[in-house]
């Protein structure tokens, strides 16, 4: 503190016992009965404190982990599941316990690279694999992602034609709604408005308990695995284990951890956000198929081409606020995934190639970014809304183009994680790196053999309208 | 012109045409010269690679390495901390481009051609960011090298000059070996390097706070995220911590430790000197969203009754922080705060007037529990650059300033 010295001001502060004058010009804007009751609930006591603290600490990192699995269940996901609830009611329900297993597994090795190194996968593949495979893997990324988007839009244009509005008007409405989130939203706000649509998820439970399904043979069937040997059965099986588990979750993840400046020390957390979000993602699935399997599969309507059908013929059997429930499920994921798709991809494509990426960036700022972005959704939907759009052959190409995108990312992954330079001492240890390798394997399996069949044998591939 | 993406994968062949083996990496010595490439690794599949010198080059071209020395008299490779590898620590990897104050990935690298008596240098000039290196890396080894030059030809370039390019390396040692110094970072404007340190791991960030000079870790950590400071604060040792803290301002210090776990806070303040740590300490008690929270204990205040001409000698001869120059406080023969003044009147006012009929209107002051939206407003009403906080006695202990308050503005 500078003080300038003259003979009547003083040179230090001097401390006198006076009366304290009429309080200084205070300037109250908060209404006096606030007062009180901030007192009161800081002197809540120490316990809740505690848990206040820890809940606190949780949700400062939680986000990622949640979305990313709940975009999992998008109209593609949700017409793959309420197809195998039609056609085989709960019997392949014990698959989900495998799934969120592989699920976690391995959501949470990427969220641990993103913590810890505080790059996202594309950055990392770049720099200890090169250029090329870098290319390679965003160009499938976003051929594969483009054929994503349009099956969202398809969901929107689907659920809304319950509610009697034609996709014309429902799909471009959408994706400008979609578009304008993106553009004018920051990562804080966007993040909150997806944690919200997770929530709206639940109108599938709705649905379920308004189909009044048998519980105990539900709860039987997730237990206790039934193994059918036709091959109907084994294809939609590969075809739910395949629309699980999609590459673009892992780079949006890692990319979220790493946005939202993740500490090394907030790792735990980190991993709880992955646990949690793994494990609603598939007790949705559950829902989906309960729903599904009490209604369409026990009155014998096995064949349903997609999820928009379901919703219709959940309404003479389950009653018309089931229908509703299970479309506004559809209309929330699908408009849900449509916005995180083509911003996960867009974010992919700039931080691989080294251009300025992220949704805090004004358009100026980051013309790549967005340009892709707008034009992923100007794509997608216009593909729907093409009269007699190829939308089978869209569809097919988008899985094909998964299966084989799927394999080559867990194989990068899985070297990434396991090198003890980029990640100290949080490298894989044996035990998670046998389970990691088997579900890569299984996973790998069972989408090329998906592959296989939508290639060779369409026509019998679920998920694709037509079979 | 030369590019490394045309000569990594070339062959090599010795002065008798025998072929050697493949340019598998090209290694600078930044200890001896910054930008000559001072060895060639050449591969030679299952036998053990090779190393020739700078001094061994007779003709370079896309594809083609043609020595002026013999097999036998080129040595074997062994691994050198001190050598940058060009394939391995630049090609792919981030950099920090000192020029346009941001960080990049480098596509290819440039280098030109030096002849000098039967051998041929090579030299670093650019490393190429853009378009252009990205297209020769993928069409490399697909297309012929005509085609790709006349494709690069067409795109857009994004070169960053050499002496411009300061390397990201988290390992000290290895710093240290290859010469990366950080004097460019350090005149750069603290906004900047915050900008560039959040693009970075945090493996690379701690690396740089570690490696600059106390007072410019300082400002770089007071611009960044506050979650990124608490972060990187808490990996030093307490008391590299304490100089850095020492160098802030004590509203800044209080901050950075109100975000640090109690105990590293209680063991950096321990390393602190005693005025500053008290300083901080008391700063510390006020809740981060009132006036005292805000506040800066550093601040200007003279008599009321001293004249213009002696405050202006006066503070030419202090050693005074500019930015606490822009608004002066008066206090009576109590202490006790009686107005401000801006320093644009002082400079206007003729010698001999006393500093209170100077004071501007009306008499603002806040106290330091005073909630972040009053203080706002009255920021914005008064078109204020300094508020004052003062105790229950009237006696400044405080000001808070503009640049505080637009920080916190924006995070709402």
């Amino acid at each position: 503190m500078a003080v300038l010295g003259k003979p009547e001001a003083p040179e230090e502060v001097p401390k006198q016992e006076t009366q304290p004058p009429a309080p200084v010009i205070r300037w109250k804007l908060i209404p006096g009965w606030i007062e009180p009751w901030r007192d009161r609930l800081a002197g809540w006591g120490k316990v809740s404190r505690f848990w206040r603290a820890r809940a606190l600490l949780f949700l400062a990192v939680v986000g990622p982990g949640i979305i990313t699995s709940n975009v999992d269940n998008d109209a593609g996901g949700i017409t793959v599941y309420s197809q195998a609830g039609a056609m085989y009611g709960y019997a392949l329900l014990w698959s989900l316990i495998p799934m969120t297993i592989a699920l976690y597994v391995t959501e949470e090795m990427c969220a641990r690279m993103g913590v810890v190194t505080g790059k996202g996968l594309s950055d990392l593949i770049r720099e200890e694999f090169g250029f090329r495979p870098t290319f390679f893997l965003i160009l499938a990324g976003l051929v594969v992602d483009m054929g994503n988007v349009a099956a969202e839009f398809a969901g929107v244009a689907a659920s809304m034609q319950i509610f009697g509005i034609s996709k014309y008007i429902s799909v471009p409405i959408a994706a400008i709604f979609v578009w304008f989130l993106v553009l004018r939203g920051t990562a804080r706000a966007v993040e909150k408005i997806f944690l919200a649509a997770c929530v709206l998820y639940l109108s599938y439970v709705a649905s379920a308990i308004l189909a009044k399904p048998d519980w105990l043979l539900a709860a039987k069937s997730t237990v206790i695995p039934t193994m059918h040997l036709d091959g109907g059965y084994l294809l939609m099986l590969t075809a739910l284990v395949g629309t699980t588990i999609a590459p673009w979750q892992f780079f949006y993840l890692q990319a979220a951890f790493v946005e939202k400046r993740v500490a090394r020390r907030q790792y735990p957390q980190a991993r709880a956000d992955v646990l949690v979000g793994s494990i609603s993602c598939m007790v949705i699935v559950f829902f989906i198929i309960v729903c599904t399997g009490a209604t369409l599969h026990a009155s014998g309507h096995l064949n349903i081409v997609d999820a928009g059908e379901a919703a219709q013929a959940l309404v003479p059997l389950a009653g018309k606020w089931a229908g509703m429930l299970f479309a506004f499920g559809l209309l929330n994921a699908s408009l849900f995934a449509a916005s995180i798709l083509p911003l996960s991809t867009s974010h992919v494509i700039c931080e691989g190639m080294g251009f300025e990426a992220g949704i805090d960036h004004k358009f100026n700022d980051a013309p790549i970014f967005y340009s892709l972005y707008t034009g992923m959704i100007v794509v997608g939907a216009a593909v729907i809304l093409i009269p007699r759009a190829p939308l089978e052959k869209i569809l097919i190409l988008s899985q094909v183009g998964n299966g084989i995108w799927l394999p080559v990312v867990l194989v990068f992954i899985l070297l990434l994680v396991n090198r003890r330079d980029l990640m100290g001492d949080l490298v894989n240890t044996r035990t998670f790196n046998v389970v990691a390798w088997v579900t890569t394997v299984a996973m790998i399996v069972l989408t090329l053999v998906l592959v296989y069949v939508s290639v060779f044998r369409s026509g019998s591939v679920p998920g694709i309208p037509g079979s | 012109m030369l590019h490394a993406t045309e000569l990594l994968g070339g062959e090599a062949y010795d002065k008798d045409g025998h072929f050697v083996g493949h340019v598998t990496e090209l290694f600078i010595e930044p200890a001896d010269q910054p930008n000559r490439i001072a060895r060639v690794l050449l591969g030679r599949g299952k036998y053990l690679p090779l190393v020739a010198r700078y001094d061994h080059l007779a003709f370079v071209a896309p594809g083609v390495l043609k020595l002026n020395v013999e097999e036998k008299e080129l040595e074997h490779y062994r691994p050198n901390e001190g050598w940058l590898a060009v394939r391995k620590d630049l090609l792919d990897q981030q950099i920090i481009d000192t020029s346009g104050r941001k960080v990049v990935r480098v596509n290819d690298i440039d280098f030109s051609e030096q002849r000098t008596n039967g051998t041929v240098e090579l030299r670093v000039t650019h490393v190429d960011v853009g378009l252009t290196g990205a297209a020769r890396r993928l069409l490399h080894g697909v297309a012929s090298p005509g085609l790709i030059r006349g494709v690069a030809t067409k795109l857009p370039t994004r070169l960053i000059p050499w002496e411009f390019v300061n390397l990201i390396e988290s390992d000290p040692l290895r710093r240290v070996k290859l010469r990366i110094t950080h004097q460019k970072l350090e005149r750069m404007h603290p906004a900047d390097l915050a900008d560039i340190m959040e693009e970075l791991s945090p493996l690379e960030r701690q690396s740089i706070i570690a490696s600059l000079d106390e007072e410019t870790a300082a400002e770089a950590l007071a611009e960044l995220d506050k979650r990124l400071t608490s972060q990187i604060v808490e990996t030093l040792d307490p008391e590299k911590a304490a100089d850095i803290l020492e160098e802030m301002d004590p509203d800044q210090a209080a901050d950075v430790l109100a975000g640090l776990p109690p105990e590293t806070s209680r063991d950096v303040l321990r390393e602190m000197p005693g005025e500053e740590a008290r300083e901080v300490r008391e700063l510390l008690k006020f809740e981060e969203n009132s006036a005292g929270g805000m506040m800066n204990t550093d601040f200007i205040y003279v008599g009321e009754s001293a004249t213009s001409a002696e405050v202006i000698a006066w503070i030419q001869e202090k050693d005074v922080d500019l930015e606490q120059l822009d608004t002066i406080f008066l206090i009576d023969a109590d202490a006790k705060l009686t107005g401000a003044v801006a320093v644009g009147r002082l400079l206007l006012a003729p010698p001999n007037e006393r500093m209170e009929a100077l004071k501007s209107e009306p008499w603002l002051a806040v106290l330091p529990d005073a909630q972040d939206k009053e203080v706002f407003e009255l920021f914005d009403k008064y078109n204020l650059h300094s508020l004052a906080v003062v105790d229950n006695n009237g006696r400044p202990i405080g000001a808070i300033a503009v640049d505080d308050i637009v920080t916190r503005l924006r995070r709402h």
